[in-house]
């Protein structure tokens, strides 16, 4: 257990220290979930990021909300909001999917007409219904399948 | 309690033997608070003992305790980082999920802590839209 656990915490290494880690712009490892990444956002401050910062070790009461949402911005990339709304994206993978769908019924059809050939004799109607009196003169299960549904005296179905 | 479920498989960092053989001790709902608690106190916490505390108490089953948090927070304070103090706002509110109770009795329960430190909620900044 402790060598496995050394073992995945030696290869994250292996990747973050390969991967330059400059300015949290995605180059750094990003482990699932982490609502306090390791990497500021903004690593290079502007002077006014930084007497930003400065005044950040007074008081929070004295600094106006844009001058929090601000510092917020400087470590975050995105708010929570904005990481979890979702995209329209399934819209595009249901249109994808049923165009797909589409495509593969033409090539059905297409098949059909000049793939196949014609369906065999047995198929037809006359010869389906010849089929049915041969199997009722049969007497195929009489008991109660299909000869059993058969009224013979009068030449139809069962009521 | 705001917990749902405590995970009590072995963590990176759990000192208490939390694993679910049925003979062993299992850590208290209180003990494990007064943990988390303890450890956000420290006078001299440096930014990283926060991040990995913050980011190993959002990976857990459960929403902290207002206690947590407030010591959290305060451990913000001590390292001057206000966004940080605002995105555990943010952290714990998404944690509660579904159960959109929690979140306001949480910042009920710190806002005397959110007013002496003087930290916004999301909410005040308008940072909960989009």
């Amino acid at each position: 257990m402790l060598a496995t656990r050394a073992l995945s915490l030696v290869s994250k290494r292996v990747i973050s220290t390969s991967i330059c880690v400059r300015g949290g712009h995605g180059v750094a490892k990003v482990d699932d979930y982490n609502p306090l990444p390791d990497v500021r956002f903004v690593t290079d401050l502007s002077p006014v990021q930084k007497s930003l910062k400065e005044k950040e070790k007074g008081s929070w009461a004295t600094l106006s909300n844009d001058e929090k949402i601000a510092l917020y911005r400087i470590s975050f990339k995105k708010s929570f909001a904005e990481m979890n709304k979702g995209s329209n994206e399934w819209k595009s993978v249901v249109a994808g999917m049923l165009f797909f769908i589409g495509v593969t019924g033409l090539v059905v059809l297409w098949q059909r007409k000049f793939v196949y050939g014609p369906v065999p004799p047995t198929f037809e109607t006359e010869w389906k219904e010849k089929e049915l009196q041969r199997m009722l003169d049969m007497r195929i299960n009489p008991v109660e399948g299909i000869s059993a549904k058969w009224d013979y005296e009068n030449k139809e179905w069962k009521k | 309690m705001v917990r749902e479920r405590r995970d009590l498989y072995s963590l990176p960092d759990a000192p208490l033997a939390s694993r679910c053989y049925s003979h062993s001790k299992v850590e208290t709902d209180e003990e494990f608070d007064a943990r988390w608690v303890t450890y956000f106190s420290k006078p001299d916490i440096d930014a990283w003992e926060l991040k990995k505390g913050m980011n190993t108490l959002i990976g857990y089953d459960l929403v902290p305790e207002p206690k947590i948090v407030d010591s959290a927070l305060r451990a913000c304070r001590r390292l001057n980082d206000l966004a940080s103090a605002i995105r555990i706002l943010e952290a714990v509110k998404d944690k509660s999920g579904p159960h959109k109770d929690i979140y306001p009795y949480l910042i009920q329960e710190l806002k005397p802590t959110l007013t002496e430190l003087g930290i916004s909620t999301p909410e005040e900044l308008g940072m909960d839209k989009l």
